[in-house]
C-alpha cells in the first residue's frame, strides 16, 4: 500500500510537479425542498480505512443539492448493518433514507466494503450491495454508492462516478502562460492533467465511451482539433486543414466528429467520419459564423450557433446537411448550445445588455429561463442526467467553474484562488 | 510502466512544441510593442507622437536595426523600420462584435497594402483577436473575420492573395489584461504581423 503510494506519488512528482489542489466544491444556494437522510459513519473494525467511504458519500449527496444529510450529532445509534437497526426508534427523526455500511480489510491491499440503504418507515432495504476493492478503487467505488443511494430515492440516475475536464491557466514567472487540459472526479478531487502546453487549449468534448477527448490546440500556431485517448495517452490530430480547425462534437455513437471549419474561407460546419476520414459539409453559408455544434441525442440532427440573421443565433440542422431552422428567438445573443441526454433541453450562453448568462430553453415550448446571476458566464455542459449545468464564470477577477440545476435553485462553485478554470465539460456516465 | 513510456513520449512532444511556439511568443512580444505605439496614436495627435518616439534612444535603436537589417537582406533604410511611416501601425482595432475597418485605419492600411504591391515577395500575417465577452468559439470564428476582413482592404488597394497568412486567436491572447471595456477595446483588433521581420 505504502510501496505504491509512493510509486504514485514519484510518478506525479515526475511528471506534474506543477499539479495544484483539487477544486473545492461549495454550495452556494440549495433547494428547500432538499431530503434529509441519515447517513452512519461506515463500521471499520478497528483498523482506518484510507479513504471515508461514508463521508465522501455525504460530500456527494449534500453537493448535489437534493439531499440534506443530518448532522452527525442527531444520529441516535451506530449500525452497521440490519441487525443493529431499530427502526421504531429512527423513525423519530424525520428521514425517510438510512445509509449504513462497513469496511473491512481483507489482505491489506483488498478491502471489502457493503452497504445497505433502508427506508425507516417500511423498515425494508431499498438497495444493498457488497463489494471488493483495492485501496485505490475505494473512492470511485462510494461515488458508485452515491449514484445508487441517489437513484434509490429520487428515481434519478446519479452522476457522482462522472468526470469533469477543464481547461485551466497558469502564468509563468516569466510572463508566459501555460494552459493544461485537466480530469477530475465530479467532486473536482484527484485532478489530473492530460496535456499542457504554452498555447491555448479549448472546447474540450468527451465521446460516449468516456475514454476519449477531442479538443481546440493551438500548439502549431493555429486551431487544430485533437482527440486524446484518456488510458493511453495517445494522441491525434484529426483536422489541421487552412484556417480554423475548432468546436468538435463527438456524435452520440463516438464514430463522428461535427467540426467548425473554415478551410473553404468561411467557418463552416462539417461532420468527419473518423474511421475512414470522410468529410462531409453540413452548411453552406459564405457570409455568417457557423460553428460550435452539438448532437441531438438522436443522432440526426446538429445545434449550432450561427449569425447568419446578424446576430448569434443558435439553429438546428440535419447532420446530412439541408435548411437550418432557427431555434432561439429570445433576446440578441445566443450561444454555446448543450443539449440535455433526453433532447428535451437547450442549454445556452444568453447575452443580455452585454452580459452573458446560462439559460435554458425548452425545445418543445421554446420558453426561456435565465439561470446565473454574474453576467460573465459561458460554457455550459449538461450533467449526462441532465439535472445540472456545469459551467464558467469570472470572480474577483478569475476564471472558476460554478454549476447550477436546470431549475436555477440549486448553485454551486468550484472554486480555486491559483489560477484560470475555464472550459468545463461533463463526461457521459461511465459503462 | 507502458503508460510511463506513452506519457514521457508525450511530454518530449509536448516539449518539443514548446520549443517551436518560443519563436511566435518572441515575435508577439514585439507586436505588443508596437500596439503600444499605436494605442498612444488613438488618444493624441498622430505625427506629434511618432516624432516623440523617433526621438531620443530611439535613434541608437535605429542605428543598430540597420545592421541587422542588411544582414537579413532587407534594405538598410527600409521604410518598414520608419517609425514615421504609417507603416509603423501594426494593429487596428475593431468595435463590439463588429468585423468593419474603422475610417481611422485607412491611412494605415492604404499604406500596408501599397507596400505589399510594390514587393510582391513580401508576406504579411493578419492575426485576428477578440474581447472575452461571449462565445470563446465564436470569438475564434469572429477574429478570423475580422483578419479576413483586413486581408480584403488590403487586396483591394493592391495587395495579392499569395501574400497573406490569415490566423485567429479569438479572445485566447488579449493584448490587455482586464475585465472592463478599456481593455477590451484594446483586445478586439487584428496585428499585422510581416513575415521573417
Amino acid at each position: 500500500m505504502t510501496k505504491r503510494w509512493l510509486a504514485s506519488f514519484w510518478l506525479l512528482a515526475i511528471l506534474l510537479p506543477w499539479q495544484a489542489q483539487a477544486l473545492i466544491i461549495e454550495i452556494t444556494g440549495g433547494s428547500e425542498a432538499a431530503l434529509p437522510i441519515a447517513i452512519v459513519p461506515f463500521g471499520s473494525e478497528g483498523f482506518s480505512a484510507p479513504e471515508d467511504i461514508s463521508a465522501v458519500i455525504q460530500n456527494d449527496l449534500s453537493r448535489s443539492g437534493r439531499f440534506a444529510p443530518l448532522p452527525e450529532g442527531d444520529l441516535i445509534s451506530s449500525p452497521h448493518e440490519k441487525s443493529e437497526i431499530n427502526f421504531k426508534d429512527w423513525r423519530l427523526l424525520r428521514s425517510e433514507g438510512l445509509l449504513v455500511g462497513k469496511v473491512s480489510s481483507v489482505d491489506g491491499e483488498t478491502y471489502q466494503v457493503q452497504f445497505q440503504l433502508f427506508d425507516v418507515y417500511k423498515g425494508q432495504q431499498l438497495v444493498g450491495k457488497r463489494y471488493q476493492v483495492a485501496a485505490s478503487g475505494l473512492r470511485r467505488l462510494a461515488h458508485q454508492i452515491s449514484d445508487q443511494v441517489y437513484q434509490a430515492l429520487t428515481g434519478e440516475i446519479g452522476v457522482f462516478s462522472t468526470r469533469l475536464a477543464f481547461v485551466s491557466v497558469m502564468d509563468n514567472v516569466d510572463g508566459s502562460k501555460r494552459y493544461t487540459l485537466q480530469v477530475s472526479d465530479s467532486d473536482g478531487a484527484n485532478p489530473r492533467t492530460v496535456l499542457q502546453s504554452k498555447q491555448p487549449i479549448l472546447s474540450p468534448n468527451w465521446a460516449s465511451d468516456g475514454e476519449r477527448l477531442a479538443y481546440v490546440s493551438f500548439e502549431n500556431g493555429k486551431a487544430e482539433v485533437f482527440v486524446q485517448e484518456m488510458r493511453s495517452g495517445r494522441r491525434n490530430s484529426v483536422a489541421a486543414f487552412k484556417g480554423l480547425n475548432s468546436a468538435p462534437a463527438w456524435s452520440p455513437d463516438g464514430k463522428k466528429l461535427a467540426l467548425t471549419l473554415s478551410k473553404a474561407g468561411n467557418p463552416e460546419i462539417y461532420v468527419l467520419e473518423l474511421a475512414s476520414g470522410k468529410l462531409s459539409r453540413v452548411t453552406h453559408n459564405s457570409q455568417a459564423i457557423d460553428t460550435e455544434a452539438v448532437w441531438m441525442p438522436n443522432s440526426r440532427e446538429l445545434l449550432f450557433t450561427s449569425d447568419r440573421g446578424g446576430r448569434p443565433q443558435i439553429y438546428r440542422v440535419s447532420a446530412d446537411g439541408g435548411r437550418a431552422k432557427r431555434v432561439t428567438f429570445e433576446g440578441r445573443y445566443n450561444a454555446s448550445p448543450d443539449i440535455s441526454s433526453d433532447g428535451q433541453t437547450l442549454a445556452m450562453v444568453h447575452g443580455l445588455n452585454g452580459r452573458f448568462y446560462i439559460a435554458v430553453q425548452d425545445l418543445d415550448s421554446s420558453a426561456v429561463l435565465v439561470l446565473t446571476e454574474t453576467g460573465r458566464d459561458e460554457s455550459p455542459s449538461f450533467a449526462p442526467n441532465g439535472r445540472m449545468i456545469l459551467y464558467a464564470t469570472e470572480e474577483n477577477g478569475h476564471g472558476e467553474l460554478a454549476g447550477v440545476s436546470v431549475d436555477g435553485r440549486i448553485h454551486q462553485r468550484l472554486g480555486e484562488s491559483d489560477r484560470d478554470v475555464r472550459e468545463p465539460a461533463w463526461s457521459p456516465i461511465r459503462k | 510502466m507502458r503508460l510511463l513510456k506513452l506519457t514521457a513520449g508525450l511530454l518530449a512532444l509536448l516539449w518539443l512544441s514548446a520549443c517551436t511556439t518560443l519563436g511566435g511568443s518572441k515575435e508577439s512580444d514585439r507586436d505588443a510593442a508596437n500596439s503600444d505605439v499605436v494605442v498612444e496614436d488613438r488618444n493624441a495627435d498622430t505625427s506629434g507622437i511618432d516624432g516623440e518616439n523617433a526621438s531620443g534612444s530611439d535613434i541608437d535603436g535605429g542605428a543598430e536595426t540597420l545592421v541587422i537589417a542588411g544582414e537579413d537582406q532587407f534594405q538598410g533604410g527600409d521604410v518598414l523600420d520608419d517609425p514615421n511611416s504609417p507603416l509603423s501601425n501594426r494593429v487596428v482595432y475593431f468595435e463590439y462584435d463588429s468585423s468593419t475597418v474603422r475610417e481611422e485605419d485607412l491611412t494605415t492600411l492604404e499604406a500596408h497594402a501599397a507596400y505589399l504591391g510594390d514587393n510582391p515577395n513580401v508576406t504579411i500575417r493578419l492575426v485576428g483577436h477578440t474581447d472575452e465577452r461571449g462565445s470563446r468559439e465564436y470569438n475564434l470564428a469572429l477574429g478570423e473575420r475580422r483578419a479576413l476582413a483586413i486581408r480584403q482592404t488590403l487586396m483591394l488597394q493592391g495587395a495579392s492573395v499569395k501574400q497573406f497568412q490569415v490566423t485567429s486567436f479569438g479572445e485566447e491572447r488579449p493584448d490587455v489584461e482586464g475585465h472592463d471595456e478599456a481593455a477590451w477595446q484594446q483586445n478586439r483588433r487584428v496585428e499585422l504581423n510581416y513575415v521573417g521581420r
